[in-house]
């Protein structure tokens, strides 16, 4: 019974994190009795549970989340979508257009092969297959801007508490910007200045992720960059 | 008779005194080892690992859909492990097709690390690790599985434990750790261990030349006592990619006033 690193501590694959019986949480898991972390991360010791926060790692999809990806093949019925997770997500024509379609339907009259989608995953099928649909707003194919990728598990951390990190750099650039869960960020300025600026902002929260105080200190840096342009 | 005999072993005595490794190395020391996780920025992840004069660069991608599509199993996820020697990586330089000893090396990686892995989560999908052999310099293919264990651990596939590779081996009549190239090619036998300390697991291990069964045995305790080193090296490889921005920018931070990840909220 005891603890073996302190909170917030960097943790890699194989580390002893806790000694008896203790609920696991995610990125951990349990051998011989003992919790043990299965990733590159910052531990979380609370009352009841012990759970890695990971640095590193790939998108795994869940329902209701907000996707970027790009259709990679045209199927009888389907579009398949490439959002970079282990396996492909496919589009239905039901979910896709929103009003009735004859079978002999052209699909690429709404989307083709390459292009980018904005979608939302409705389903994960009995495979775990993600099953997207592209009905709602500020879903659909993308017209303009450009796509820029960051490790999916930054996401939270560049969403912020309640937004507040992306509303702030949303008030600083006057991007749009759209977060896709899955770690791919849909980026659309005036200028390409604005957008340059944004993709600075974001490789800074990326690579400082796990340090603390860092919405003060993206803060800070967006306004030492608009002066110097300035 | 038995003067000429004695003789033998006075001198054999003063020589083992004598004896030294090529390199000057203890008995059971390790080559110098750096280890480098994420040098490839378009990778999911990937290492660069020095061991002695080994170089080598490992690139991790995954999981990802695999092609073709009929290799791919539907319960589990499928390793697959490429390891390549750079054409200018030996000398004389050799031929950049695949050779017959890729290949087996290719498969022994994709052996000795599968256990490390929970393939099960990612079925119908695959991990690719392509390891390349820019410098050779003997042991390259437990220098690729370090490298390999650190890129993987770096692309954020969960793993029950990092694998660590070391050989050890007998030159000379003495028992060894590590074997360079030329104790490699001149030794008596040459003993490659990979291991996962958490577990206490062997899961490569193969062995070139003559020794007898004790000294096998001794040989693989000496090889795990150098995995066992190069897993704390792995270790603070992987927690120094973060260590350095801690450093230079929380000295004096405000601590602790926001969670570290909080649930995601859309803007």
């Amino acid at each position: 019974m005891s603890v073996k690193f302190e909170t917030r501590d960097i943790v890699v694959p194989g580390d002893l994190l806790y000694e008896g019986r203790i609920r696991t949480g995610e990125n951990t898991f349990r051998s011989e009795g003992n919790v043990y972390s299965n990733k590159v991360g910052l531990v979380n010791y609370s009352k009841d549970r012990v759970s890695v926060i990971a640095l590193e790692g790939t998108y795994t999809p869940l329902v209701g989340d907000l996707v970027v990806g790009m259709v990679s093949d045209i199927e009888l019925g389907q579009w398949v979508v490439d959002i970079s997770t282990s396996v492909n997500a496919i589009l239905t024509m039901p979910d896709a257009i929103n009003k009735s379609f004859r079978t002999n339907f052209d699909m690429t009259r709404v989307l083709d092969v390459g292009d980018v989608v904005v979608a939302k995953i409705v389903d994960l099928d009995r495979r775990r297959t993600p099953i997207l649909s592209i009905l709602g707003r500020d879903l659909g194919k993308v017209h303009e801007g450009f796509i820029m990728k960051i490790t999916p598990s930054k996401i939270p951390r560049l969403i912020g508490k309640k937004g507040s990190m992306i509303n702030m750099i949303l008030r600083g650039t006057r991007c749009q910007i759209t977060i896709g869960q899955n770690g791919k960020i849909l980026i659309n300025g005036r200028n390409r200045e604005d957008e340059e600026l944004v993709v600075k902002v974001i490789h800074k929260i990326e690579t400082e992720a796990h340090t603390s105080g860092l919405t003060n200190r993206i803060q800070e840096y967006l306004r030492t960059i608009k002066e110097d342009r300035n | 008779m038995s003067k000429t005999t004695k003789k033998k072993t006075t001198k054999r005595k003063t020589s083992k005194k004598k004896w030294t490794r090529v390199d000057g190395r203890k008995p059971d020391e390790l080559r110098p080892i750096h280890i480098e996780s994420g040098v490839i920025p378009n990778a999911d992840g990937s290492a660069y690992i020095e061991m002695g004069r080994n170089k080598i660069i490992a690139g991790v991608y995954g999981p990802r859909e695999m092609h073709p599509k009929r290799f791919s199993k539907p319960n589990m996820g499928i390793l697959r492990c490429r390891y390549h020697m750079a054409p200018f990586s030996v000398d004389p330089r050799r031929s950049p097709a695949p050779s017959r000893r890729d290949k087996e090396i290719s498969m022994v990686m994709t052996d000795a690390i599968e256990p490390a892995l929970f393939l099960e989560r990612y079925p119908r999908s695959v991990i690719d690790v392509f390891v390349e052999i820019i410098e050779a310099d003997g042991g390259t293919r437990c220098a690729s599985i370090n490298a390999a264990a650190v890129a993987l651990a770096d692309a954020g596939i969960p793993m029950k434990d990092l694998v660590s590779s070391c050989a050890s081996g007998k030159y000379e009549g003495n028992l060894i750790l590590d074997l360079g190239d030329y104790e490699d090619k001149n030794g008596e036998s040459d003993v490659p261990v990979a291991y996962l300390p958490k577990n206490d697991q062997v899961t490569l291990l193969q062995m070139e030349g003559i020794m007898t069964q004790d000294e096998t045995e001794k040989c693989i305790e000496l090889a795990i006592e150098g995995c066992k080193q190069i897993y704390e090296i792995q270790k603070e490889a992987l927690k120094k990619k973060y260590g350095m921005v801690e450093a230079t920018e929380e000295t004096e931070e405000a601590p602790e006033e926001e969670e570290p990840v909080e649930e995601a909220e859309e803007e």
